[in-house]
């Protein structure tokens, strides 16, 4: 079975002095976390769709929910972790105690934030667990990455033509991600922010999907910005 | 929910665009499957269409001809998963006498508003029709042409007098390809004769009683009632040598599209006591039939498959451009494009 996992456990500390989280900002009239369930939506295979929040939003984003989505059966509000990976376990989790957690089990984990995902996306992201166990969306770099191990000079830079940016959705067989996750130390849980690296750091394959450009995470408030002359079609 | 939309903004040029879709409209929400390319979108995107008329309908999403799945019904009325034929033709009023697709106040996918060309599409309920499972999803891409075929075979039927012993069509594309089948399978015993310039194209008529270049038909050659599915420069010689060859008090019917004004030899119009009618785009009932055809007709079917030239995977803009510059060098029949985008 499929799983939606949508992240929305970030408070929004970059957002400047917003004072609700980003996932909550209205763009296009509408809080960017709704136009990404209803992305989810869309897709026929997601058995439930799981949104993940910080605990004192809960109440608030199952109110949205049922303000602007009519049919919500799918969808299910639940606490998120501390730590990213914390909230994703916590996904995990819930299925396990609905008793149908098995080796099949696929979570489509995306962040709340990038409500420009598209079809094709998702779908590429399910498909490809017929033939790896996780799969991470990226686009081409486009920018020179530059690597500095003090900040003030460079140590590296890196050949562009071998960087990818990472997107989400990042899919995972789930059993396997929460098996590699509970085999961490607490030190390395505290550095591995990112799902992806707990399959790669275990030498387990990563496959790429296609990403878009406007795929975009809105992360700053020029981002909001972005996203409403994107929807207007002004870009 | 932010849908993505593919549209034409110049010549051979598209972008990504966004629009809202509300969800708690009264919408059924189609994720489209196989796309087919018809020769009203290339003329946009090959820029073919006058420039005011280009600057006044661009940026749009092309595409009239698809099938998809539905993906969300706001009253959960089709179930999700179902596989359904979009109509391109949405009427805003009802009338007992004129049909849906010659109301003026009609709107026309990729002509009045966006087209398929997106990554779901958000539709009215009364604008879309279940397909059987025994239909080829890359036929079920082109039911709009077969349709519009289909609705003109009808109307001849009602408007022509009752002898059909032969009838003749003027072209050797995909229409004329149509109208033949649909044809024959209303009248099983008419003799069909088709007038082309393509031999390799009008072999393919294999159920039609002889096929004759436009410039080689014989003096003696004549038939009860006709079909012109030539459209564009071609319309003028070929409606012309339709009333030079029909049978006195024959129906003519119009199906090409042409740009310009085309002169017609009505004198002789009179003297025969000719009823010519023009057909264009079809409705709900055709689309219904044509559907119920396809899927009762396997023979009918399997030749009509045979139209498909190629489909192409498309999973980008890049891909799109692709597949539309591969119609253009098509030698004939359908380009489809499956839709992955």
């Amino acid at each position: 079975m499929v799983y939606g996992v949508i992240l929305a456990g970030g408070i929004g500390s970059r957002m400047g002095s917003v004072e609700k989280p980003k996932q909550f900002i209205n763009i296009g009239g509408k809080p960017i976390i709704i136009h990404t369930v209803e992305k989810f939506m869309m897709i026929s295979r997601f058995e439930k769709i799981i949104v993940l929040c910080p605990e004192d939003w809960i109440e608030y984003t199952d109110e949205i929910i049922s303000k602007y989505i009519k049919n919500r059966e799918k969808i299910v509000v639940l606490k998120g972790g501390d730590t990213r990976n914390e909230t994703l376990m916590n996904a995990v989790k819930y299925i396990d105690e609905k008793g149908v957690l098995d080796d099949e089990t696929v979570i489509v984990t995306h962040d709340a934030v990038r409500p420009f995902v598209t079809t094709r996306i998702l779908k590429d992201n399910i498909e490809s667990m017929d033939f790896c166990d996780a799969c991470d969306t990226v686009v081409a770099a486009t920018d020179t990455i530059v690597e500095s191990f003090d900040g003030q000079t460079i140590s590296q830079i890196p050949d562009r033509k071998f960087l990818y940016q990472g997107q989400t959705p990042q899919t995972f067989k789930a059993k396997k991600l929460w098996e590699l996750y509970e085999a961490l130390t607490k030190a390395e849980k505290d550095i591995l922010t990112d799902a992806a690296k707990i399959f790669a750091i275990k030498g387990q394959k990563v496959h790429l999907v296609s990403g878009e450009t406007y795929n975009i995470k809105i992360t700053y408030p020029y981002d909001i910005t972005v996203a409403e002359a994107l929807i207007k079609n002004e870009i | 929910m932010l849908n993505t939309i593919y549209r034409l903004v110049k010549p051979r040029n598209f972008e990504i665009e966004f629009e809202e879709i509300d969800l708690n409209d009264d919408v059924v929400i189609v994720r489209p499957s196989f796309l087919s390319i018809c020769n009203a979108d290339q003329r946009y995107y090959q820029g073919k269409r006058a420039p005011e008329v280009l600057k006044k309908k661009l940026p749009m999403a092309l595409i009239h001809e698809a099938v998809g799945e539905v993906v969300y019904d706001s009253r959960e009325e089709f179930d999700v998963g179902q596989k359904v034929v979009m109509i391109p033709n949405t009427p805003f009023e009802k009338d007992s006498v004129i049909a849906e697709n010659y109301l003026r106040s009609s709107k026309f996918r990729a002509s009045g508003f966006d087209g398929f060309m997106q990554d779901n599409v958000a539709m009215r309920r009364d604008r879309l029709i279940e397909l059987p499972d025994n239909i080829d999803l890359r036929v079920g891409a082109f039911i709009e042409i077969i349709s519009v075929s289909y609705h003109t075979v009808q109307r001849f039927l009602k408007f022509s007098h009752r002898r059909k012993d032969s009838i003749a069509i003027w072209g050797d594309g995909n229409l004329a390809f149509l109208v033949s089948i649909i044809l024959k399978h209303e009248l099983p015993d008419v003799k069909l004769y088709i007038m082309g310039i393509h031999d390799d194209k009008m072999a393919g008529f294999v159920f039609a009683e002889d096929t004759f270049h436009v410039n080689e038909i014989p003096e003696n050659m004549t038939f009860d009632h006709a079909f012109e599915c030539v459209g564009g420069q071609g319309c003028e010689m070929a409606d012309n040598q339709i009333i030079d060859y029909i049978r006195p008090e024959g129906s003519i019917a119009l199906m090409g599209v042409s740009e310009n004004r085309v002169p017609l030899n009505t004198r002789m119009v009179l003297e025969k006591g000719l009823k010519i009618f023009g057909s264009s785009r079809s409705g709900y009932e055709d689309f219904k039939n044509t559907v119920e055809f396809l899927s009762q007709n396997d023979k009918a079917a399997q030749l009509i498959a045979n139209l498909i030239d190629s489909v192409i995977d498309v999973r980008s803009v890049e891909d799109m451009n692709r597949a539309f510059e591969s119609d253009i060098k098509k030698a004939g029949g359908k380009t489809i494009m499956k839709w992955n985008v």
